[in-house]
Parts: C-alpha cells; structure tokens; sequence
C-alpha cells in the first residue's frame, strides 16, 4: 500500500506524485509539492523541463496519469475555478471585443468578482480600454490576461511565464501588480525564464528539469548552499546553471 | 450549476466578434446576393440557350439565320443556338470538344448532319433535327398539347430557398464547427476552460448566436432579394420562419459535432467541405435528383439539409401549412437532438 499525503491546513495546494507522459515519454515524472497558503512560490525549468505540465494539472485544465492533488486539504471540486486566476502561457483572446468587454464578459463568468474599473485601474489599462484586444501591443495584452487572471480576486494565482517578451519597464509593472496581491495574502504559482524575476518575487522556488524537482527552498537557501565556490556568483542563475548545467532558455 | 448569466455574456461576445469582423459578416449577407442575382441575370435573359446547333459553311461576320440552308422549324425553335463555323475541320474540331452539340451542312435541300456518339445533348438534338422536316401539319390530332393548371413556379423560386438553405449550411458549419475549432488551437476555449464556464453553457450560447445571426442575415437577404425578384410566396411567412428556424438549429448542431474536437484548421476545413459537397447536390439546392438511382434517394434522405429544403419550398412553392409540414420538422428536431448530444457528449476545450 503506497503512502498517503495527508495535506496540512496551511497548504492552499498539495501535489502527490504526479506523473503525466505524452506518447511513452515522460513529462512529469513524480512530483511532490506542498505551497504554502499566501506565498509567492516560482517554478523554474529549461524549456521542457514540465513546469508547464505541472503548473496545468494543478489548474485543472489536463489531467495527471496518477498521482494526487488537493486543494484547501481536499479535492478540487465545482468551486475550485471560483477560487483561482489563471494566466497562461500562450493565450489569444476575442479579437473583434474591447478590452473593457473582454474584462466584463469574464467578469460575468464568476459569482463574485472585482469591480472592472478597478482591474483596468491596476492593469493600467485606461488609454486601451476601447481598442480592440485585436489592436493592443503585446505588453497590453499581457497586463490584460493577468487583468483576467485577478479579476474574480482569487485565492491562488497561477501565472505560467507572465513578462515572456515584454520590455524591462512593462516586466517591471507586471512584478508590482503581483507582489501587491501577494502582500494581500494571495499565494501566487509562478513559472518563469527570469531568474531576477523568480528571487525579486518569490519567496519558495522549485527548480525542474526532465520531469522531476531536483531543488526546492527559498533563493536565499539555495544560493547559500549552491554558491560556496569563489568563481560562482551569488544569484539564482548560478543554483540554476549549476543544478541544471544548461542556459535557462536552451 | 448552469448559469444564464455567463449564458448570456459568451451570447452577447459572440454576436460582437461576428458583427465587428466586417468581412466575414458582409460576406454572409452578400454571398447569397450574389448568387441570386447572378441567376437572375442568367435565367431572365432572352438568349439562354440549351442546346447549341453548328452550321458550317458560313461567314461568321455574315450570318443571317433566315438565309441559312437548314430546315425552317430549326431557325424559329427556343433553346436551340446557332453557331456560325466558316470551315468543316472548324466546326468537327467543336463538335469533339462539346463546344456544340450536333453539326449541319449550310447546303440542302439533303439534309447532312455530324454528332458525337458520346454527346447525351446531341442525341436528343438528333431527333429534334429530324423532326425539323416533318410538317407541323403531320402533327395535328395526332399530338395534343395540355396546359398546366394553376400558377407555374419559376426555376429562380424554386432555386431561392435552395440558395438560403446552402448559406445556412455554410454559415453553420464553418461560422461554428471551422471558428470553434480555431478558438482550440489559439487558446481561447482553454481560457474559459480555467473560469467557471461549462462546455453545456459555452455550447448553447454559441448555438443561439448562430441561430439568431443567421436567421437576421436569411430576413436581410430574403426581403433584399425579393425586392428585385419579387418571389412567389405561396404559404405563411411564420410557418417558413418555423422552419427556417428547426432547420438552421439542426444545421448548427451538425456543426457542433464537427467543433467538438481537434485544433487542425485545415483538418476540419476538409472535413467540413466533404460534407457540404454532398448536401449541396444531394438535397436539391441547384437541381432535383428526382430520376437518380433509388441509392441516391436514400443517402439523401440521411441529410438535414434535403428535409429543410424540402419543407421551406412546400411552404414557399407549394403553399403548404405546418401541418404538412410536420414530418420533416420532426426529423430537423430529433436529428438537432442527436447531433447536440454526440457534440456535448464528445466536445473538449483543449484536445
């Protein structure tokens, strides 16, 4: 008989030895994580090391071959995506709405949500309110989908690689809107390729790489314990670099 | 639990994308225009001809048909068209390319004439030829001409209903089953996948949206063609609108099968063209199929669009009530029930 996960009260989400494989190969290959309610933890991966894999099963948008998740110590049920604010990775929207109606026809999805006024408030996205998502340029469109992503004031955040293409100021913007739900006690998933991003913003990090964890703590943990040599400078990249031994964006 | 809230938000999302797409919009609405005005055009002009009849030799820049050395009943005849050729290799060269249908000498008095064995059009013309030189005096008493009672249909009232019917079919499953399967591959219904949207909710609105989207452009076109056709409308405007509107339910929901699945655009285009070819011919938009073999009959009978057409040129030709309507309604529903439940039961956000 296999262990069972008994989740803890201060965990808003627990993963179980999640596995998931696509043609015989796997993607996700074990997983074991517990986030703790109101923290921004970040998941770090070269490209197609599972981040996303494992980022999705948690959302509930594919399933895992095995393995177990809980959310609030139990199943995901009915509420659950009452409950969550998802940006994707690659995500188009309505072309031919407004800003201001794609915002309001998501916000008429949820049974409780923010006043519209006030995501374009924090989004700022007042000057693009009437253009068309077809006719808004990409950092825009990027403070829009996590406009959508916050719009029902979730309690867990998923956001899977938010700044992807956008300029240093735009990027910049982004962080401050998530570090503002943080401290509103929002715990947020972060996925991203940005190592200054993942220890300016996150307080746990989980490094992937072929499918499995081979690193979780704090950055301050994991640049103390993967940085004592002279020549390793004392950042993220290095735990990176060094635990994976390949560029982040290989 | 269902929502009509969120209902009515994809509803009213969904009427904006296809309002505000001016092209794919203006297109439906012009596409059937276009249609009917060009038959129009065609069928109301005085030169229509069915068969064409090749004269040789004969200046083409001189050609006055009373002067030609043929039968007198073929230059007087409808339908016949006479081609003037200056050369025999000319005009046997057309006659092998079924550029005409049947070839004479311009001598007489013998009658000299060439056709293609393999041309359905010159055999008939044959016999027309031969009966050229019977005088008309033969046939009194021995053939008696009857007259149709009542008001006759013109083929372009009888092609209109055809012509709504295929824009409906078109519309529905590209409008539904080609846009849906777009909105996979880009990502859209992933996204509402992660909100608190059921595929139940997301369906119905995209159904309604198409119903009501296409039965205003089918009013539009309707009255706009009518306004230069004026159409013989035998039967009640409410009892083609019941119709037009279990056919175009049906239609979506056959569009809703296609859209339940896959992210390949090119995919379900093909898919889509396999089955609107068919449908086309086979439910009678631009011909009857009356005479096909009896296999064809009953391939057609599994279409919705052949119980659609059936039904609206009742009421439109024929001035036929709900009533008689009736077993074709029920066909158009149960088979909007069974395509609803298949795309429903198999439909995915992402796969």
């Amino acid at each position: 008989m296999g262990l069972r996960l008994i989740p803890h009260e201060s965990n808003i989400i627990e993963v179980k030895d999640l596995k998931k494989s696509y043609s015989g190969s796997p993607a996700v290959d074990g997983i074991n994580l517990s986030i703790a309610s109101g923290s921004c933890f970040g998941l770090l991966g070269p490209n197609g090391a599972g981040k996303t894999t494992t980022v999705e099963m948690m959302e509930n948008i594919i399933s895992q071959d095995s393995g177990d998740i809980f959310y609030k110590q139990d199943a995901r049920n009915k509420t659950f995506n009452q409950e969550i604010g998802i940006q994707f990775q690659q995500t188009e929207l309505l072309a031919y709405l407004t800003v201001e109606e794609t915002l309001k026809t998501f916000a008429a999805f949820y049974d409780k949500h923010l006043p519209v006024a006030d995501i374009i408030d924090l989004c700022m996205l007042e000057n693009v309110k009437n253009s068309l998502n077809n006719k808004i340029s990409g950092g825009q469109r990027q403070r829009l989908l996590l406009g959508l992503a916050l719009l029902n004031d979730p309690d867990l955040i998923f956001l899977d690689e938010p700044t992807t293409g956008l300029d240093p100021q735009a990027r910049k913007h982004i962080w401050e809107i998530i570090r503002d739900r943080n401290l509103k006690g929002k715990t947020i998933i972060l996925t991203t390729h940005y190592m200054e991003e993942a220890q300016s913003i996150c307080d746990t990090i989980a490094i992937m790489d072929n499918g499995r964890i081979i690193e979780q703590g704090s950055p301050e943990a994991l640049i103390d314990k993967h940085c004592k040599d002279v020549d390793c400078p004392e950042n993220l990249e290095s735990v990176f670099l060094k635990l994976t031994g390949k560029s982040l964006r290989e | 639990m269902m929502s009509f809230k969120r209902m009515w938000a994809l509803f009213v999302a969904r009427n904006f994308e296809f309002i505000r797409d001016r092209a794919g919009f203006g297109w439906n609405i012009l596409f059937p225009f276009l249609i009917v005005a060009g038959f129009g055009v065609i069928f109301s002009s005085d030169t229509r001809s069915e068969y064409k009849l090749g004269v040789f030799p004969v200046k083409e820049t001189r050609m006055v048909v009373k002067e030609l050395k043929i039968p007198e009943k073929l230059k007087a005849y409808d339908y016949i068209k006479i081609v003037p050729f200056e050369t025999h290799d000319e005009a046997i060269n057309k006659l092998l390319h079924h550029k005409i249908d049947i070839l004479l000498e311009n001598k007489g008095p013998e009658l000299k004439y060439w056709i293609s064995d393999s041309s359905p059009k010159g055999y008939v013309l044959e016999k027309v030829v031969k009966e050229s030189i019977i005088p008309e005096e033969f046939f009194v008493s021995r053939v008696i001409k009857q007259q149709i009672q009542g008001e006759q249909i013109r083929y372009i009232d009888w092609l209109f209903p055809g012509i709504l019917g295929m824009n409906i079919m078109f519309s529905s499953l590209f409008g539904v089953g080609y846009v849906i399967v777009r909105y996979r591959r880009s990502g859209v219904l992933k996204r509402l996948k992660a909100t608190p949207v059921t595929a139940f909710e997301y369906l119905t609105a995209q159904m309604i949206s198409r119903v009501l989207i296409l039965l205003s452009t089918s009013f539009l076109v309707w009255f706009g063609c009518d306004f230069f056709f004026s159409f013989q409308m035998q039967g009640a405007y409410f009892d083609a609108f019941v119709v037009f509107l279990a056919g175009t339910i049906c239609l979506v929901s056959l569009g809703l099968i296609i859209a339940c699945r896959g992210t390949n655009e090119e995919l379900t285009n093909g898919i889509i063209n396999f089955i609107c070819w068919p449908m086309m011919f086979l439910a009678e938009v631009w011909f009857s199929v009356e005479g096909a073999s009896s296999w064809v009959k009953n391939a057609a009978q599994a279409l919705p669009l052949t119980h659609f057409l059936s039904a609206v040129r009742k009421i439109i030709n024929d001035g036929a009530t709900l009533s008689d309507v009736s077993p074709e309604i029920t066909i158009l529903l149960v088979m909007s029930l069974i395509f609803l439940s298949i795309g429903s039961l198999l439909f995915s956000w992402t796969k």
